[in-house]
C-alpha cells in the first residue's frame, strides 16, 4: 500500500482537484483516481519530505487567523497606499528563524507573503534568519516579535519540528 | 431571495474591484520596486478573493448547485503568488535596485 501510495493525502488532494475542474461523474472518477495514484508515484523523487501535521485544529485555527489578519492588514495597506507616499517607512527586517524544517519554513513565508504589507524577501542559507520587506514599519523588534509569535509558534505547533 | 443573492454578489463585486484598483495604484505611486511588490499582494488576496466569493454564490444561485471550480482559483494563486512574489525580491537584491529613502535595513547580498 505504502508502495502503491507513497503520499495518501496528495492523491486525495488530486482525485477531488480532476473532479472540480471537470464535474463529477463515474468516467471522470476513474480517470482522475488513476492520475491521482500515477502522478505522486512519478513525482516521487521531487518531493521533500514533509512533515506530519499534529494538530488538525490548531491547523484550522491558523488559516482562520490568517484569514483575518489578510482582512485587517488588506484595509491598513490600502490606507497607507492611498495617503502620502512620503510618510511610508519602509525597512529590510530580519526575522531569526525557530524553524528548522524546509517546508514549515516554506509555510511561514508564504504566510508572510500572503498577508499584506510584508513580503519575505530571502532566507538565509543555512535556514536561520528570513529577511523580510515591510511596507511600512515603525518598530522593527515589534514586527519580528509579532511574526514569531502570530505565525512561527502555530506553525511550529502544528507540524512535529 | 433573489434581490439578496444579488445584493450580495454586487457588494462583493465591488469591493474585489477597491481592492484590485488600490493594488495596481499602489503600483503606480508608491516610489520603489521593493514598495511596489506590496500591490500585487493586496490585489490577489482581497481583490481576487472578492471576486472569487460573487462568482461562486452568483453561479451556485443560477445553476442551482454548489459550484466550486472558484475555490481552486483561490487555492492556486494562493499558492503561486508568494512565490513569484519571493522570486521578485530576490531579483531585486540581486541586481541591487535602489531603495526609497528613508528604508530601514539592508537587503542581503545575492
Amino acid at each position: 500500500m505504502k508502495r502503491l501510495l507513497p503520499y495518501p493525502s496528495l492523491t486525495l488532494v488530486l482525485w477531488l482537484t480532476w473532479l472540480l475542474l471537470n464535474g463529477f461523474s463515474v468516467g471522470h472518477a476513474l480517470l482522475g483516481l488513476i492520475l491521482a495514484v500515477v502522478l505522486p508515484l512519478g513525482t516521487r523523487p521531487f518531493w521533500p519530505q514533509v512533515p506530519l501535521v499534529r494538530d488538525r485544529m490548531g491547523l484550522l485555527r491558523f488559516v482562520l487567523r490568517v484569514a483575518k489578519d489578510i482582512l485587517i492588514a488588506n484595509m491598513a495597506v490600502a490606507v497607507k497606499v492611498l495617503g502620502p507616499v512620503k510618510d511610508l517607512q519602509p525597512g529590510f527586517v530580519e526575522v531569526p528563524l525557530d524553524l528548522r524544517d524546509r517546508f514549515a519554513i516554506t509555510v511561514l513565508t508564504s504566510t508572510v507573503s500572503l498577508t499584506p504589507g510584508t513580503v519575505s524577501a530571502d532566507v538565509s542559507e543555512d535556514r536561520t534568519r528570513l529577511l523580510v520587506h515591510a511596507l511600512h514599519v515603525e518598530d522593527p523588534a515589534a514586527l519580528v516579535a509579532e511574526i514569531k509569535q502570530r505565525y512561527e509558534g502555530p506553525i511550529k505547533e502544528i507540524f512535529e519540528c | 431571495m433573489d434581490v439578496l443573492i444579488e445584493w450580495l454578489v454586487a457588494i462583493f463585486v465591488v469591493v474585489g474591484g477597491i481592492f484590485a484598483l488600490i493594488g495596481s495604484i499602489g503600483l503606480a505611486r508608491l516610489p520603489d520596486f521593493y514598495t511596489r511588490l506590496h500591490g500585487p499582494t493586496k490585489a490577489t488576496t482581497l481583490g481576487v478573493g472578492g471576486t472569487i466569493i460573487a462568482s461562486l454564490l452568483f453561479f451556485s444561485w443560477q445553476e442551482r448547485g454548489l459550484q466550486l471550480h472558484e475555490v481552486l482559483i483561490t487555492l492556486f494563486l494562493f499558492i503561486t503568488a508568494p512565490v513569484s512574489a519571493h522570486m521578485l525580491a530576490k531579483a531585486a537584491m540581486h541586481r541591487d535596485l535602489k531603495r526609497m529613502k528613508g528604508t530601514q535595513g539592508e537587503p542581503w547580498k545575492q
